[in-house]
């Protein structure tokens, strides 16, 4: 079970080293947050493949987003991306996982735990965030906070739009570079036409790939610079690596592309065993769909 | 004026590349270029981070255009004034070396085919630059180091290197700022922690300091 506290990261302290960290599909988060009322910086818990049981110490109104579990409270059933109430003494539990991989628990008023840099995120790699940067254990209590100021957002508590969650894979968009100069014209053929699986050594820092071998077209190893998420950096094994929200601030691997801001949440929907897909993207193309995303999280489908 | 290209990292990050060197004037550079952007660009830059020879700027796209983004970071570069750059501190870091807080200063010995102080002679005898901070929170990406000492990362990573391990890997050196994996030579350890949230200032190096290790017997070393 690996259940964390997020926000929307810990940015601006990534020249000390500090990891960003954040939710792995970040759609999910602003809409379970929406839906409670809360601004979308709110910390809410990350609930990945198992989800945990849950008991209300206080009366508190939730809801969830993202990966599709079967959510009781008490024996009732609850379902997905509504909001709900738990009374003191209710729990709410995460049962069976019908798709996706992680779903984003919000109450109202957010989770209220000490910030650190700014941000209430745990950053796994770096130990760092509430409860000493680690995933949740039976017993740690966590703390609410005030009542937030928003009021719930009716749109998108009538109408939510909902993340697609990809089944058994996904087809995700790539900006090239910005090392594409280090791989052979094959290697970029072969990352654009190739099936990548998600082996077993993928976690929340990044997805190890498995499929065709990437070509260098010279060394394996560049001198460090930053590493945004979604970077897939190839090491001299050929074999490319998705970095993700808990990625290291800087990396010394050439990275052939990075993949879209809009299909993030799609890739953090993903797990051991799904697979991926290239597809090139200009600039251009990434922020239309970046507008298209945020428009449906605003409740305002294009 | 060094060369430079922007190039897209995604669609969220401009990089400025430099010329691929280990070069404290390119650096320098880049820490100029990072602190101008810091202060013209405000929050428009979600996080600045400077690498050996790069500095890469994030934004929030649907925020910020990114062809005014690039204009201005290009604008800024190119009358960019390097003698701006506070000169960095000199940071000192007391070491014991090798026994089992350095086991694998007998591995570099053997590469350089020498003592293991002389080893130790050769890793204290110099300054290095901090040239660049990043992997996870304080670790200092410092060079270089004597070429003749600058055995490669070890084949096989070890699982938990303990926090404060001084080690090399080529011609850099560092020091672990927590229990990690990691691949590089470990030649001792310092009690001195790159990052302690519980100090006053709780990173102990910044890009463009220099590092001078001094040698310090076991009874000295007192782990924190």
């Amino acid at each position: 079970m690996l259940t964390t506290v997020q926000d929307l990261g810990r940015w601006g302290a990534q020249s000390n080293g500090v990891p960003v960290a954040g939710p792995m599909d970040e759609y999910s988060h602003v809409l379970a947050n929406r839906l409670v009322g809360n601004p979308p910086t709110a910390a809410a818990l990350e609930v990945t493949l198992v989800g945990p049981e849950l008991l209300a110490n206080t009366e508190v109104t939730c809801a969830v987003a993202g990966a599709t579990f079967a959510l009781t409270r008490g024996t009732m059933p609850i379902p997905m991306h509504t909001v709900f109430t738990l009374r003191q003494g209710e729990t709410l539990r995460f049962g069976a996982r019908a798709a996706g991989a992680r779903a984003c628990l919000a109450v109202r008023g957010g989770f209220d735990v000490p910030p650190i840099f700014g941000s209430r995120a745990t950053s796994l790699i770096s130990r760092m965030g509430p409860f000493g940067g680690r995933a949740l254990k039976a017993g740690d209590v966590l703390p609410i906070g005030s009542t937030a100021p928003l009021a719930p957002s009716r749109s998108a508590a009538s109408n939510p739009v909902v993340l697609p969650l990809p089944p058994g894979g996904a087809r995700l968009r790539v900006v090239v570079g910005p090392q594409d100069h280090f791989f052979t014209a094959l290697a970029h053929e072969t990352f654009f036409r190739s099936r990548y699986i998600i082996t077993p050594a993928s976690n929340r820092m990044g997805y190890r790939l498995e499929g065709p071998r990437l070509e260098h077209a010279g060394g394996a190893d560049i001198l460090s610079d930053a590493t945004p998420i979604g970077s897939l950096q190839v090491p001299a094994s050929g074999q490319p690596i998705l970095l993700m929200a808990d990625r290291q601030t800087t990396g010394g691997y050439p990275k052939i592309g990075v993949v879209i801001g809009a299909d993030l949440p799609l890739a953090g929907q993903l797990a051991p065993g799904d697979w991926i897909e290239f597809a090139r993207c200009t600039r251009a193309a990434a922020l239309d769909a970046l507008r298209l995303r945020h428009q449906a999280l605003r409740g305002r489908p294009a | 004026m060094p060369s430079f290209r922007i190039l897209p990292a995604g669609d969220a990050a401009l990089m400025v590349e430099l010329p691929a060197r280990i070069d404290p004037e390119l650096n320098t550079w880049c820490v100029a270029l990072a602190e101008t952007l810091t202060s013209s660009l405000g929050r428009v830059a979600r996080d600045i981070v400077i690498g050996y020879c790069s500095v890469t700027i994030y934004f929030d796209p649907l925020a910020v255009d990114a062809a005014w983004l690039e204009a201005e970071v290009r604008a800024r570069a190119e009358r960019l004034d390097v003698s701006t750059v506070t000169e960095g501190r000199l940071v000192e870091v007391p070491v014991c070396y090798g026994g089992d807080l350095g086991p694998d200063l007998a591995d570099v010995a053997a590469f350089a085919g020498c003592s293991e102080a002389d080893v130790i002679a050769a890793h204290t005898g110099r300054d290095y630059r901090v040239y660049m901070v990043g992997f996870v929170p304080g670790f200092a990406y410092m060079a270089e180091v004597e070429p003749r000492i600058a055995a490669p990362r070890r084949s096989m990573p070890r699982m938990a290197v303990p926090a404060g391990s001084v080690a090399i890997a080529g011609g850099q050196t560092g020091v672990y700022p927590a229990a990690t994996p990691g691949g590089w030579n470990i030649i001792g350890r310092t009690p001195v922690l790159p990052y302690d949230p519980g100090r006053a200032e709780p990173f102990l190096f910044k890009t463009g300091d220099r590092v001078r290790f001094r040698a310090v017997s076991p009874s000295e070393f007192q782990p924190s």
